[in-house]
Formats: structure tokens, sequence, C-alpha cells
């Protein structure tokens, strides 16, 4: 007999993670993207790429880092680029009750003075009084991310094929995954958009190691370092599905709370502005939702990177459930509560 | 209460920064809420995009408020508020006029005037001002059937900051609905503005932002009916001379050495 074929449809992060996990537990994958190449309409695209359980943990359900965890490692082992320096969270003096909230509903960090954050990040030295560090986070070039996994893909034998538009219920393989971000509205009703929005700047001027995020009671901010003088700033995360490009308001807020983190990006060059919309179930967590031989991964909204191994690894246990029906597969992993 | 409308819930409830809707959707349940006010500009962008939040919050059937959060002038405060109306099918508005970006405080002058515009024009006002008297007067002469000072600065928790500023606003207005809007950080700050006599609070970060947004909403819920219930049994006034509630004549007093 031959080995089941699965489809998946979409090479976003979601797409391209389910694939590779598949692709590694032995079965025959095959992906399909509506895009030209790689990343062309794709959300992830414009992500930050940050690995961050711990900081997103402050604003987020427990569900995020505990699956987010283990992604660390599962980045740093396909993708030889990520950067575990960990990351840095600071706030103007004014703010700082805001930095004691943070760290009270997060764990795995430490306190900084201004001589540790001066050590750590130079750049930053006299800049702020206190700040977060928490050591066993993680950074990568989401691009160059996407580009790797579609390289682990090509050695285990599985094809991208690009300008293929395909609907999931009308691909012929034994198992499709519809990885394919807000384009599933049409099977997943609940999704929405969250619209989200990044500045790509060059600055020669201004070295960081590693992400910092400047907390703000409305204008939060994050800059990760790109190499090469790039820093990408984010992100904006509005309740709107307006496409088309970032509205001044964003690009002011966004480029003023980086020049108030380093005066330096004043001078920084605009190399790119981008704007998308995330996909996101009610609950902000992703889920893997089965019709038919159709399963549904979707639902990864601000943390596609971060999240997207375990979304993977729920989806291809669920298919190796779907072809094996001598075991007990009723039902999928289901998510656990906090 | 508000404008012919009766409710039994004295807590209205803000939509915005939420970890999640469905976390904000179990929030508003435990506050017992009826009324959730909506930021058009802040989530919307425009009239169409911001669909998915605005049906997700309308198929929860709540009274709608919607607001003009983030409008700098009165032209886009009207222009918002047109917008609202025919999105929600409501004359409602909660009309914030912002008079300094850092502070979010009212610019008043920009809220009297918007607020006469959109009263000539059917809506019904619910002006965020300050808790200043005369500015309270210009806004109920302008239309407004409702008035919503501030407790304190959106967002910073401080609780009511002009006690006395509200308690005369209370009495200069006594048939007039008044909702103290912004500021409130805990539920304690809740129950004090409703033991002033106070018709309803309304919040959002204090809930939103809370580590546990849903049992924050629980707690406030408590608070303002504990503070509705001291209101109506009539508390006592703070005096300067201790009253003790039995007499002390006779007893024996104990001096230092």
């Amino acid at each position: 007999m031959a080995k089941p074929t699965i489809i998946v449809i979409g090479a976003g992060v979601a797409g391209l993670t389910c694939a590779l996990e598949l692709a590694e537990r032995g079965l025959s994958v095959e992906v399909v993207e509506r895009g030209r190449a790689l990343g062309e309409g794709s959300c992830s695209w414009m992500a930050g790429g940050m690995l961050a359980p711990w900081c997103e943990r402050a604003t987020t359900e427990p569900e995020v880092a505990d699956w987010g965890a283990p992604s660390i490692a599962w980045w740093a082992e396909r993708c030889p680029e990520t950067v575990r320096q960990g990351s840095v969270v600071v706030v103007q003096p004014r703010d700082l009750p805001d930095l004691t909230r943070f760290a009270q509903r997060t764990e795995r960090f430490e306190w900084l003075d201004a001589d540790r954050i001066a050590a750590l990040e130079p750049d930053l030295a006299g800049r702020f009084r206190r700040a977060l560090f928490f050591p066993d986070e993680a950074h990568l070039d989401p691009r160059r991310a996407l580009c790797a996994l579609a390289k682990r893909l090509q050695r285990h034998g599985v094809a991208i094929r690009f300008g293929v538009e395909l609907a999931p219920q009308e691909a012929h393989a034994d198992i499709v995954v519809d990885c394919r971000g807000l384009a599933a509205r049409d099977a997943l009703p609940d999704l929405r958009g969250v619209r989200g929005e990044m500045v790509v700047v060059r600055s020669p001027d201004v070295s960081l190691r590693r992400p910092v995020r400047m907390l703000h009671p409305r204008i939060p901010l994050y800059i990760v370092p790109r190499g090469d003088g790039l820093f990408m700033i984010g992100a904006t995360m509005i309740e709107s599905e307006r496409r088309g490009p970032v509205s001044v308001r964003s690009a002011v807020e966004l480029l003023g709370a980086a020049y108030a983190l380093h005066p330096a990006f004043g001078e920084a060059e605009i190399v790119e502005l981008g704007a998308d919309l995330r996909p996101a179930f009610p609950d902000n967590l992703p889920d893997v939702r089965r019709s038919g031989h159709v399963l549904h991964a979707n639902g990864l909204f601000r943390h596609g990177f971060l999240l997207a191994p375990a979304l993977a690894r729920r989806a291809a246990d669920a298919a190796l459930s779907m072809l094996q029906p001598e075991t007990n597969h009723a039902d999928l992993p289901q998510r656990q509560r906090a | 209460m508000f404008y012919g409308v009766d409710l039994s819930s004295r807590l209205l409830l803000g939509t915005a920064r939420y970890p999640s809707p469905a976390i904000l959707e179990r929030a508003i349940k435990a506050s017992g809420a009826e009324v959730v006010t909506v930021s058009l500009r802040r989530e919307g962008g425009d009239a169409r995009s911001g669909q998915s939040f605005w049906q997700f919050i309308q198929s929860l059937g709540l009274r709608v408020l919607p607001n003009t959060a983030g409008c700098h002038s009165v032209k886009e405060a009207v222009t918002t508020a047109h917008m609202a109306r025919e999105l929600f099918d409501t004359p409602w508005i909660k009309l914030e006029v912002i008079g300094d970006a850092d502070t979010l405080q009212p610019d008043v002058f920009g809220l009297v005037e918007a607020a006469r515009i959109l009263s000539q024009d059917g809506f019904e006002v619910f002006p965020y001002t300050t808790e200043d008297l005369v500015v309270a007067d210009r806004l109920v002469e302008a239309g407004c059937r409702v008035l919503m000072p501030w407790g304190a600065p959106i967002g910073s928790a401080r609780g009511l900051n002009n006690v006395y500023g509200l308690k005369s606003l209370r009495a200069h207005f006594p048939d007039i609905p008044l909702v103290v809007d912004a500021g409130l950080g805990v539920p304690s700050h809740a129950a004090a503005a409703m033991e002033l006599g106070y018709d309803a609070v309304l919040l959002n970060t204090a809930v939103a932002e809370a580590g546990d947004p849903v049992e924050m909403a629980r707690a406030f819920a408590l608070a303002v009916k504990a503070g509705r219930a001291a209101h109506l049994a009539q508390p006592l006034e703070p005096r300067d001379m201790a009253q003790p509630s039995t007499p002390v004549i006779g007893k024996a007093v104990l001096g230092g050495i």
C-alpha cells in the first residue's frame, strides 16, 4: 500500500511547521501555497520573531507560556540562527509601577539595576534605572526562519508548490491540514483578524544584542535586532480587519516610542513599513479542529513563531491518530484550561 | 435611569485591552453589566473594518454605548458619533474629546460644543468630563441628561482624586444621573463613588488588565452594590470628636506614669 499522503495548505509559519513535523514523523507531505513566493501574502512575514514565553506570560493566559517554552529548543534545533540571548524589559522612570506589575505576573526573570543594564546592553547605559532580564528567552528572524524550514522540508523530500489556490475539501489526499490563516474563515466562522503594524529601520548607531520591550500605558513597544544594523519595531494590536498600509498614528507612535528608547533611532533610515492581520480565535489561543479528513490548524494570533511548534505537534498527533484507526483516537487532544 | 432606559446594574464596562474576547465575555457576565462601551476609533480604523469584533460585542445581547475615545477635535468626535449611530443603531454616545494626549484629560470646551451639536441632532450624549461644576452646567444646557465626571485620569487607577468636587457635583445636580467614569483602580474606589450617591460607575482598565479580569469584574460588581446600599442606608458623616457608643463617665481612667 502506498504511503498515505497529506496536503498542507498554506506556507506561513503554521503550514511549514506542520509540514515539517509530519515529515519528521515519516509521513508523505506536500505543501501548496497561494502566494507565488515564500512569505507572499503570509502574515508570518511581518512577525517579530520573539520566542518570549515568559514576557508574554505577563499579559496572556498561562497556555501561551506552557506551549511556547518548548518551542525555543524546537527552533534552535531546526534554525541555527536562533539567538538565545534572552530579552530585556524596560520602562521610563514614571511608568515604574508598570514594570513591578509586569514582574508580579510572570516568572524566570532577574531584576537589573543601571549597572547590569549597561553590562548587558551597553547602548542602553544611563537611559534606564531598572529593567527585567529574561535569560532563557530567544529570538529569530522570521523570514530567515521560514527559509530555513523550507530548506529542511526540501531535504525531507517535501515540495512546496507556489501559486496554487486549493480549497481543503477539494484537495485529493488522505488528510488535508488547513493552515490558511485568516483565509480559512470560510470554514472557521469564529476566526477574526487582529491588525498589527510594524516598522523596520536601519541604524548604524545603535546596537542591541537581544529584543528590548518598553512598557507604556498606551504604546507598548518592542524592538528586535535583526543584524546588519536592522531593527524591527512592533507592533500595534488593533481590533480591526482593515488591510492596507500603516496609519500615520501608528507610525508616529511606534517611531516615537523607538526614539524614546534611544535618541539615535531618530537618525535611523526607515527601510519598511508593514501591516497585516493576525488570525485569532475568541480566546486568542491556537487550536486544531477536525472536520472529516480536514484538520484546521489556526489561531496563532500574535504568537506565530512562539506557538507554531506546539500547534504543529498537535496537528501531527491528530493526523497520526486518524491514520491508525486501530488505536483509540476518538478525540483530538483537548486544551487544558487553567 | 439613562435617557428613559431603566437598568438594574450600576456598573458599565469598557471592552478594550482584555487578554482575549473570550475573557472579555466572561468578565462581562461576572460583572452583571448591562451596558458596555465600545471604541470606534481605536479598534476600528474605519466604519467597516472592525466588524468581527463589533459583531462579537453585539452578539452578547447587551446595550452598547459607543464611545469617541481617541478623538481630539469636535469634528472628529461628531463624525465618529455619526458612524457609531449607523453601526450600532443607537442614539447613545459616550462623548470624549481629548485635550491632552498624555493625560487624556478632556477638552471641556470642545466637549460642550460637540455635545450641543450632537444633542441637537438627536443623540443622547454621555459626556466624559472633569468634575468642574460650571462645565457640567454648560453640558446640561447643551442637552446632556447624563454626566460622567472622571475619578482620575483614564487608566491611572488612582480612584477619586477630588471627593469634594464630586460631592458638590452630586449636590448641584440631584436629578441628573451621574456616573464616575475613568480612573478607578480597585473595587473600594467604586464603592466610594457609589457612597457619594453617584448613580453608576464606568470602568475598563481596572478589570481588563487585572491578573484575573473575571474575578476582578465580580469584585467590582459587589463593591458597586455595597456602595449603593450604603448610600441608601444613610451613612454617618465623619466628625473630629470621638463619639463613644457607651458613656465613659465614671469609668476608671488609667493615666501614664
